[in-house]
């Protein structure tokens, strides 16, 4: 492996330069080098929150954070970037208000959890423009508490918001400044914009892909695999290179930089304008954390049959630029799967760019999923479903499903079979005969191949009745 | 009130084990396990990994200086497999190397053969063949035999509840280091007199030369009570034979895969009613999952029979529990000890029952609560008994006729969507129900300062024990409460230590501590009394670090008064052992007085079943809870909800999946779903039950680690009474967890098969 540039990254008030394997994930540096013991690693995989930090970086001027999972982050991708841990959120002499609720509301106990919770709380704070315990508490979806099992830290939620909402905003003060005159944050936050800009970086030229090393993005899928070859098979690490901005429109099209997260895609006006319930659907995509980090990209090229935006995306007729250093090629995202985690893309090929064309007609567009939990788990199956009528008919229909097959799995004789047709309690039933012809699934851990073939149908009539709420669907479907 | 490990936890940093620095040249060991689930003619090639990269050592059965054996009831679990091997999970080796990644590496390429067995995952089957640990442990009371000639309705069915992974997430470790002659671990254990007779054996060492301190647990549950020993003893023997500190930490899945859970059982159960509703005879067979070695299962199995019954007076009943050996890993202590499983059944009886007397289930749980003065089937008898208190209170906070008039409502008016509720009395008795057990000792020291420093059995766990002996030294001494510390627990300061669990660490070690501070604080009296030249000693008052005499202040304060104490070659440091008074158990007849007292409290859970998805909510839990004279009501409160909420989690979304060939496929936090905050209901009120005295607790207390666990059972019955309201007609199975699957497909389960028909 080439020798990598030195990493200089600011951690809490400090700023730090360091040689150290920029495949390692962060939390091992935090853990091992700098004895940054008050994040804790409780799963290796994303699915606990105990690791969770805070990740700044400056875009246009302004500084913003993320909450992200440490234990899938390597360490590379925090070059040039502020990380802020539990240590760097304390206060010299009091506790601050969010660690000072938690201790009165009972929000902690053994207190292996907690240094995660508080950072994606703050993490919160940082970015709510007014914020509501409500979403305080969704902020906290990648958290596991196993002592209080939760109730005590909503209340905690609770008492932070009442108490920083409390002081309507100052007029023209960032979040941040206002955060650090409450005591959330201590004052040294405010310096780190000028620091960062004082940074050494590199340049960010994306490398060319070299055989045998791993494609690196969000991290989130790749770190779990391999979470203990990683750091010895090294990647390339693309997300370094990533500039804004990440969607734009192009034609009759919206275009995605292959980088953007899950987060970025949600929170964007045009894709809120092509998807109006896309913040809905997104909110089912692992948590905040992971969708700070994880990319479209990285999903579609996972090819995991549960893949949430990927059974979306298939759904909305996306398709893909994929290039090889100066070769490109644009291919649908229907014909990119060929078997369990086959696709037709070369080892070098990265996903450049996915484009969304825009509808010519008016639409409407759904999205299920049923997990075990609610929140942070993966589909037992999934599906997107986008219909546009005249009338009463059916001018076209595009269902997917996930869980069910091999791969990612656009319907499509289930789709053909509904273009043309009349909303009909018959044609559903008829429908619902094509999937379960065109679905195999399999049993796992996330269920019986019965259940995921009763649950294909129960999702393909959540779409149906999402759509005609006060349709009556025949006996047998009941 | 304040809380300094919270204070702690909140700013990053409390130390936990993997937190401390490491000694100078610690090496990093990583457990090689069986991947097969039965087999025997062990082989284990350990030469190509000897060779890897970092590598110091692998340890096997064949290194093992002392006895290769774990076991503490019965002594049939090995620690590490020498001939064959019982179930997948089960260690093999350890391989020791300078770091974590290269001992894991290493571990990888040992190679590891058997000769297959047939595999049992089920207790039935194991029953069936005889692969019994123990005897059948029975429970009589009355004669059931007469009495279902008296009962006008007799009911029977089959329940099921499944395992339930711990999921403390501070996954199981230890640090090793070599002594004189010796070794030092630090464990995170809730038992470390376990870990050092242990370590001993298989060190073939005496006790004394093996000192085991625990700062705190990052969750335990239960799941560090007897398994958090084999780390300990493993990370000692590589830390021995290499003269080098040893620390072991577990990645998450192979803690969840190597280590036990709580039982799955599967039990039959028979009850006879009056017309009237009144129980009046109850019949039922524990089958335990007991896993591939006894561990705890034949305590855990005797406390389903203990509250078999649970908040319920029923004058006949016969109670029998089979302790099954399976090749799953040896499921062991978890929260409840066995308690809910056997309170689950009698719970799905009285569903049974109501469903085919056609009356609301709430109506026979009502009816046949315990008064004061019924007997168990064990023989005691109620004291203090708050069932119907508890339950009048919530009535009070909340009318059950509204809550169902609402619901009924509701899924009146809502195609898919239906609402459900249940109520959940509880009755737990607390004490180890091995009398023996129930013993602790406190030492306590005055420093020169006056600063008090605590030592006691208890281990920290989050369950607030330390706050709690810190607010029993402060009522005593009546001293600023930041003058007092919690020392670590540790061996050599305080020996002989029972484990921190049956939710009695707070109560024995509370009341240890509580006479040690008497002692102390009546010789400190004295002095004083002499000091100030008073006669009557009772004259003399500790008030907030001073000393007042007759009700008047005096210059006399604590830190001047100690220092006086030293001068005056008076000890300051006192060491207390306290046995729990009045309890026995006679194991050849299951009668006796084995709980020092019960606690009690009644719970209403409300849940929504989306049943075109099959996804539920739970819509909210009330509940009044019998705390006693709570020691800390914060600390108190967020035990009962998060009790709850595991209890909750262990009937809905936590299921425990083995595969025929005894592999565990829920092994990875991605696969096992415990509740997140976004699960946690809309409201949970826990109330505190009034006026509850309690005699047998320091200052009045009760304790809390496990009873409100058990009110969560009411979540699968609130979510069932939903499922009813969508499928009035069908009979549904009492089989936890109630998993959105299981909701699913007991929906659809008269759907015609969903096949490709179509061509
Ligand atoms: C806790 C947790 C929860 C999750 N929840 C969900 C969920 O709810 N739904 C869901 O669908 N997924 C979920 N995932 C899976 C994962 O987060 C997603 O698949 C994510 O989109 C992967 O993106 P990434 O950028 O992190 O991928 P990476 O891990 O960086 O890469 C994944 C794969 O894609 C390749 N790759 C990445 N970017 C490119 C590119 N631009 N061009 C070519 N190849 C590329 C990599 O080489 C690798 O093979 C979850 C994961 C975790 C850890
Ligand atoms: S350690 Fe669990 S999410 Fe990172
Ligand atoms: S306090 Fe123990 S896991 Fe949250």
């Amino acid at each position: 492996m080439e020798k990598e540039q030195t990493i200089q990254c600011i951690i809490n008030d400090r700023t730090v330069s360091t040689d150290a394997n920029p495949n390692m994930v962060v939390l091992d540096f935090l853990r091992g080098d700098q004895r940054l013991m008050g994040t804790k690693e409780g799963c290796r995989e994303g699915d606990c929150g105990a690791c969770t930090i805070l990740v700044g970086e400056l875009n246009n001027g302004v500084m913003d954070y993320k909450s992200v999972n440490s234990c899938l982050m390597p360490l590379g991708d925090a070059d040039g970037k502020h990380l802020i841990t539990i240590e760097g959120t304390n206060l010299h002499d009091q506790l601050n208000p969010i660690q000072q609720a938690f201790v009165d509301e009972g929000g902690t106990q053994c207190g292996f959890c907690t240094p995660g919770f508080l950072m994606s709380f703050t993490g919160y704070c940082m970015n709510a423009q007014s914020p509501s315990v409500e979403n305080a508490v969704r902020s906290l979806d990648g958290n596991i508490c196993r002592c209080t099992g939760h109730p005590p830290i909503k209340k905690a939620a609770a008492k932070i918001i009442e108490r920083i909402t409390a002081h309507p905003s100052t007029n023209g003060k960032s979040n941040l400044q206002r955060l650090v005159e409450q005591k959330v944050l201590p004052p040294y936050v405010s310096t780190i914009p000028e620091q960062l800009k004082a940074l050494h970086r590199s340049d960010g030229t994306l490398a060319d892909v070299k055989e045998q090393t791993h494609i690196v993005s969000g991290g989130t899928d790749l770190y779990v695999q391999r979470a203990f070859t990683m750091v010895r098979e090294g990647g390339k690490r693309i997300s370094q290179q990533k500039k804004q901005p990440v969607i734009w429109e192009e034609g009759n099209a919206i275009h995605c930089s292959g980088m953007t997260t899950v987060e970025e895609f949600q929170r964007s006006d045009l894709i809120r304008s092509l998807i109006p319930k896309i913040e809905v659907f997104a909110a089912l995509f692992g948590s905040t954390p992971i969708r700070n980090r994880a990319t479209l990209a990285g999903n579609i090229v996972n090819a995991s049959p549960i893949g949430d935006m990927t059974s979306l995306l298939l759904a909305l007729d996306a398709s893909l630029v994929l290039r090889d250093g100066t070769q490109s090629r644009t291919i649908s995202l229907r014909n990119f799967y060929k078997g369990y985690k086959q696709i037709d893309k070369t080892k070098n090929e990265i996903v450049e760019t996915i484009i969304l064309p825009k509808p010519k007609h008016p639409r409407l567009i759904n999205f299920e999923k049923v997990s075990r939990r609610r929140y942070l788990d993966i589909a037992s199956v999934n599906s997107a479903m986008v219909i546009s009528l005249d009338g009463n008919k059916i001018m076209y229909a595009h269902v997917t499903a996930g869980g069910v097959f091999a791969t990612p799995l656009y319907l499509a004789r289930t789709s053909e079979y509904l273009t043309g047709k009349e909303i009909s309690s018959d044609t559903i039933s008829q429908a619902v005969s094509f999937i379960q012809q065109e679905i195999k699934p399999i049993s796992d851990a996330r269920g019986s191949s019965d259940y995921k073939r009763l649950l294909a149908r129960q999702v393909f009539l959540a779409h149906i009745l999402t759509f005609f709420p006060d349709l009556s669907l025949s006996k047998e479907l009941m | 009130m304040k809380n300094f490990d919270s204070e702690k936890h909140v700013r990053g940093e409390s130390l936990f084990l993997d937190d401390i620095p490491i000694p100078e040249g610690t090496l990093h060991a990583h457990v090689c396990y069986s991947k097969i689930a039965h087999g025997t003619n062990l082989r284990i090639d350990t030469s190509e990994a000897l060779k890897m990269n970092g590598v110091h050592a692998i340890f096997t059965a064949k290194d093992i200086p002392g006895e290769n054996q774990i076991g503490n009831i019965v002594l049939d679990e090995e620690l590490f497999g020498a001939h064959g091997v019982h179930f997948v999970g089960q260690p093999i080796a350890v391989v020791v190397a300078d770091t974590p990644f290269n001992a894991r590496y290493a571990s990888e390429a040992i190679i590891v053969e058997v000769d297959k067995l047939p595999v049992i995952t089920d207790p039935r089957v194991a029953q069936s063949k005889n692969e019994l640990i123990v005897p059948p442990i029975k429970f009589l009371l009355g004669n059931t035999e007469q009495a279902w000639k008296e009962c006008d309705v007799i009911v029977s069915g089959v329940a099921e509840s499944g395992g339930q992974e711990h999921l403390y997430l501070e996954t199981q470790c230890a640090l090793a280091m070599p002594t004189e002659g010796g070794v030092k671990i630090i464990s995170s254990t809730q038992s470390p007199t376990a870990v050092q007779r242990v370590t001993a054996r298989v060190l073939d060492m005496p006790m004394h030369k093996i000192e085991v301190d625990v700062i705190r647990l990052g969750g335990g549950f239960g799941g560090k009570e007897d398994q958090a020993t084999p780390w300990a003893a493993m990370a000692a023997l590589a830390a021995t034979k290499l003269h080098r500190p040893v620390k072991l930490v577990l990645h998450r899945q192979d803690d969840m895969r190597m280590t036990g859970k709580r039982h799955p059982y599967s039990s039959d159960f028979k009850i006879g009613l009056k017309k009237d509703g009144m129980i009046h005879a109850y019949e039922v067979s524990f089958y335990q999952n007991a896993g591939a070695a006894c561990d705890l299962s034949p305590p855990v199995l005797s406390r389903s029979l203990f509250h078999c019954t649970n908040s319920y007076f029923i004058p006949n009943v016969s109670a029998v529990g089979y302790c099954c050996r399976t090749n799953l890993p040896p499921n062991t202590a978890f929260r409840g000890f066995g308690g809910p499983q056997g309170m689950f059944v009698i719970e799905s009886a009285i569903a049974k029952a109501a469903e085919v007397m056609k009356i609301d289930r709430h109506v026979i749980q009502k009816k046949n609560l315990l008064n004061e003065g019924d007997e168990f089937p064990y023989g005691q008898k109620t004291e203090q008994c708050q069932t119907r208190t508890s339950w009048n209170a919530l009535e009070k906070k909340i009318s059950v006729d509204k809550v169902r008039s609402d619901i009924e409502k509701f899924n009146s008016s809502n195609q898919w969507k239906k609402k459900g509720f249940a109520l959940m009395p509880i009755c737990f008795g607390i004490s180890f129900t091995n009398t023996m057990m129930n013993q602790a000792s406190a030492l306590v020291h005055i420093y020169t300062d006056g600063s008090v420093g605590i030592s006691t059995a208890a281990i920290e766990m989050g369950q607030g024990v330390n706050m709690k002996i810190v607010r029993t030294a402060e009522r005593v001494f009546s001293i600023p409460i930041d003058w007092i510390r919690i020392e670590t627990t540790n061996t050599t300061r305080i020996a002989n230590t029972s484990p921190t669990a049956a939710s009695s660490g707070a109560d024995l070690n509370g009341k240890a501590t509580y006479f040690a501070c008497v002692e102390l604080l009546k010789r400190l009296k004295k002095l004083a009394a002499e000091e100030l030249k008073q006669e009557d000693e009772a004259k003399i008052e500790m008030r907030n670090g001073v000393i007042f005499n007759s009700g008047k202040e005096t210059e006399l304060a604590w830190k001047k008064l100690i220092t006086v104490a030293h001068q005056k070659r008076i000890s300051l440091s006192e060491h207390h052992h306290y046995a729990t008074p009045k309890i026995h158990f006679d194991v050849k007849t299951s009668k006796g007085h084995p709980f020092a007292y019960h606690v009690f409290g009644t719970a209403l859970i409300q849940a929504t079943v989306d049943c075109l998805r099959g996804i539920y909510e739970i819509d909210s839990v009330d509940a009044v809870h019998d705390f006693g004279m709570s020691l800390h009501p914060a600390v108190d409160l967020s035990q009962a909800e998060g009790g709850i909420m595991q209890g909750i989690g262990w009937m809905t979304l936590e299921e425990v999946v083995y595969n025929s060939e005894g592999k565990l496929l829920t092994d990875a936090l991605s696969t096992y779903k415990v509740p997140d905050i976004q699960f946690a209901p809309k409201r949970v009120r826990v109330d505190f039950l009034e006026n509850s005295e309690n005699t047998f607790g320091p200052f009045n207390s009760k304790a809390i680690g496990e009873p409100p666990f058990m009110y969560g059972i009411g979540a699968f019955f609130a979510i069932r009474e939903a499922m009813k309201a969508f499928r009035p007609d069908q009979e549904f199975q009492f089989k936890a967890p109630v998993t959105s699957e299981r909701v699913l497909t007991s929906l659809y389960s008269k759907v015609a098969a969903l096949e490709p028909s179509l061509q």
